[in-house]
């Protein structure tokens, strides 16, 4: 699935990874993110375009920069799996509790 | 600035054939219920506790007897809803600093038709353990491993 290659792909490099970190902490610029790490505002556009195609962050215009944030829709892979997590637990629930009915 | 997005929380209902009382302790039996395949203890799940009070204890115990917290008892309203507070990160593992709520409300129906809702909120929490996340996401069972579950099933 491309979604998941694009998520892991995008999430193994260590620079994008300390972006993600950092943008998970505080919302950033990408001047501020530069003026953190020693890497340069271009390296640090072309990372978060990166990230931002995963699906893991986005950005919003403020006047004349484009503060970044973590993608909370990023969420959705594990929301979907708790989604089903939780399907199959009550299912399980479902039949437990209408069993002890029956017993007593 | 920092602004504080919710996530959309997970929402799931069922009905089951059983008075709302016993509905409500068939569930909180949850050893007796739970998919033992999602466990956190090392030597497989022997039994899920959640201590009957607000601020109890939720945890797992494992068949070699070690105890594994799961999270909170938040609050504790028999038989009509408890808060659960789910500290368990993406990787399976208890994070003190990640706290995540199951509220479980039940409603009667008739005399032996219960609906109970569970809403798994505050999924915004997994955000801010991102970096816990990316750290793990090598891992088997972690960040990769349900990305790949995730796969399966679409």
């Amino acid at each position: 699935m491309t979604y998941q290659n694009d998520t892991l792909a995008a999430l193994a490099d260590r620079t994008r990874r300390e972006i993600f970190e950092r943008l998970s902490a505080k919302q950033s610029s990408v001047a501020d993110l530069a003026r953190a790490m020693p890497i340069s505002q271009p390296a640090v556009s072309q990372h978060l375009k990166v990230l931002r195609e995963a699906g893991l962050v986005r950005g919003t215009p403020q006047g004349a920069r484009v503060i970044y944030e973590i993608d909370l829709a990023g969420l959705g892979p594990l929301r979907t799996w708790l989604d089903r997590f939780w399907d199959a637990q009550l299912d399980a629930f479902k039949k437990a509790a209408e069993t002890k009915e029956k017993d007593q | 600035m920092n602004i504080q997005i919710a996530a959309a929380a997970v929402k799931k209902s069922v009905t089951v054939e059983a008075p709302i009382e016993r509905a409500f302790s068939a569930f909180a039996a949850m050893g007796d219920w739970w998919v033992k395949t999602h466990t956190i203890a090392a030597s497989d799940q022997k039994d899920v506790t959640m201590e009957p009070r607000a601020g109890g204890r939720w945890y797992e115990t494992g068949m070699n007897g070690e105890q594994c917290d799961w999270g909170k008892v938040a609050e504790w309203q028999p038989p009509h809803r408890m808060l659960l507070l789910w500290q368990i990160s993406a990787d399976w593992k208890f994070d003190p600093d990640l706290i995540t709520e199951v509220e479980v409300r039940f409603t009667e129906e008739g005399k032996n038709r219960t609906r109970v809702e569970l809403e798994h909120r505050k999924l915004e929490a997994y955000g801010a353990a991102a970096k816990a996340m990316a750290e793990s996401f090598g891992s088997e069972g972690g960040w990769s491993g349900l990305l790949a579950a995730y796969a399966k099933a679409c």
